[in-house]
């Protein structure tokens, strides 16, 4: 029960700070500005704008990594976790749940009129929208992570430390777009259950270290 | 275990020779500590003598460099943060806590009371004034049901008034069993049963 209401009031602060639309508004301006910049080859769009709707969800992720660990860390909040003998691993893994519950579904709404933007084909969208939902976990795993591991140093570093953390589930969910995709999907599948499995502990040790 | 039960009040914190170095500055060393159930220790001293560091030691926030602590029971910690989202108000950031603690919606109501917070309860939390943000971390420690209260200068900031308020909250929660430890540079206007004075 107490770690339904912590998810909820995660999800609260997410979205009166704009957690719900600075994702996906990101995520659209990109669908609607990549065209700008490759020019309106309809082909070529279709080819590419998957692989860029990958991109643009890994940055959307990363947006509101400010405010994902940081201001619990200032305000007390999370000390105030640990005297009630939370696990800072739980607490972790339920800030995950909830950053993944706050972006995941809304960018997969946000997946679909990206597809049509680009005009891509049922099956290439449905593999796109799968991967996704496979990743996003994965994906909101790793910014808590990095989220509580920047947290003393500030937010400057954390995307340069999501690009490389990022890059398997890059490689796997854009690779299971292309036409010689057998098997990416799985791997998709494996590497994000092992982030998001492994994350709750890597983030919760990185809280424990804040408290020093 | 029999003979823990025999006496008559049994130690809540028991520190024994305890360190604590923080970034490789020795804060104190071999301080020796009792705080019998149910009673009020005090922290005096001068600021950086390691006060607030101590409580959080026996928070089990912190761990000590050498030495032992024991505490026994439920603790609770009011520091010099808020741990109050801005946006909600008084009332619904202090009840979250008491829901976190298991604790029913009258204990909020009755700790905002005695505090003389009541008037406060629906002023979103950012708008609170450094004082009237001091009494809401205390009420929320006092209305958690802990065995052990952790109080961090919660004097500071409040003008006679609540300072008078504070004093004879503190003293109920004593009477009515708790354990209290208290840091303060300033009189706190009830007696201690036992002061450690931290001087540097």
């Amino acid at each position: 029960m107490s770690a339904l209401r912590l998810i909820a009031r995660d999800l609260r602060l997410a979205w009166t700070g704009g957690g719900l639309w600075l994702p996906i508004l990101f995520f659209l301006a990109v669908a609607i500005l990549y065209p700008f910049a490759v020019g309106p080859d309809a082909k070529l769009l279709r080819a590419t704008g998957g692989a860029m709707l990958w991109i643009a969800a890994l940055l959307a992720a990363l947006l509101p990594i400010e405010r994902l660990i940081r201001p619990d860390w200032e305000s007390g909040f999370l000390d105030q976790l640990a005297v009630r003998g939370w696990a800072d691993e739980a607490v972790a893994a339920l800030k995950i749940a909830a950053h993944w519950l706050s972006f995941g579904p809304p960018l997969l709404l946000a997946t679909l009129v990206g597809a049509a933007l680009f005009d891509l084909d049922g099956d290439m969208a449905g593999t796109l929208l799968g991967g996704l939902a496979i990743a996003t976990p994965a994906l909101a795993a790793l910014s808590v992570t990095i989220a509580a591991l920047t947290a003393r140093a500030g937010g400057g570093a954390a995307g340069l430390m999501l690009l490389p953390l990022a890059i398997p589930v890059l490689i796997f969910g854009a690779g299971s777009l292309g036409p010689n995709s057998v098997g990416a999907m799985p791997l998709l599948a494996a590497v994000s259950l092992g982030l998001t499995v492994l994350a709750p502990f890597a983030a919760g040790a990185a809280m424990r270290a804040l408290r020093d | 275990m029999e003979q823990r039960q025999a006496e008559p009040a049994p130690d809540a914190v028991v520190i024994d020779r305890l360190a604590c170095l923080r970034g490789g500055r020795l804060v104190f060393e071999r301080l020796d500590w009792r705080i019998a159930r149910g009673t009020l220790g005090l922290l005096t001293g001068p600021n950086g003598a390691g006060k607030s560091t101590l409580l959080r030691i026996i928070a089990g926030l912190l761990r000590p460099a050498a030495g032992s602590i024991m505490v026994e029971g439920r603790v609770a910690l009011a520091d010099e943060r808020r741990a109050l989202d801005p946006l909600p108000t008084l009332r619904q950031g202090l009840r979250f806590w008491a829901a976190m603690d298991a604790q029913p919606a009258t204990a909020t109501d009755r700790v905002l009371e005695s505090l003389g917070l009541a008037p406060l309860a629906d002023v979103p939390v950012r708008m609170l004034s450094t004082g009237q943000t001091k009494r809401a971390v205390v009420a929320r420690a006092l209305q958690s049901g802990a065995d052990i209260m952790l109080l961090d200068e919660p004097m500071n900031g409040l003008d006679k008034a609540s300072a008078a308020l504070m004093a004879a909250a503190l003293a109920a929660q004593v009477r009515a069993g708790t354990t209290l430890v208290l840091a303060s540079h300033i009189p706190i206007g009830i007696d201690p049963t036992t002061t450690l004075d931290m001087a540097i």
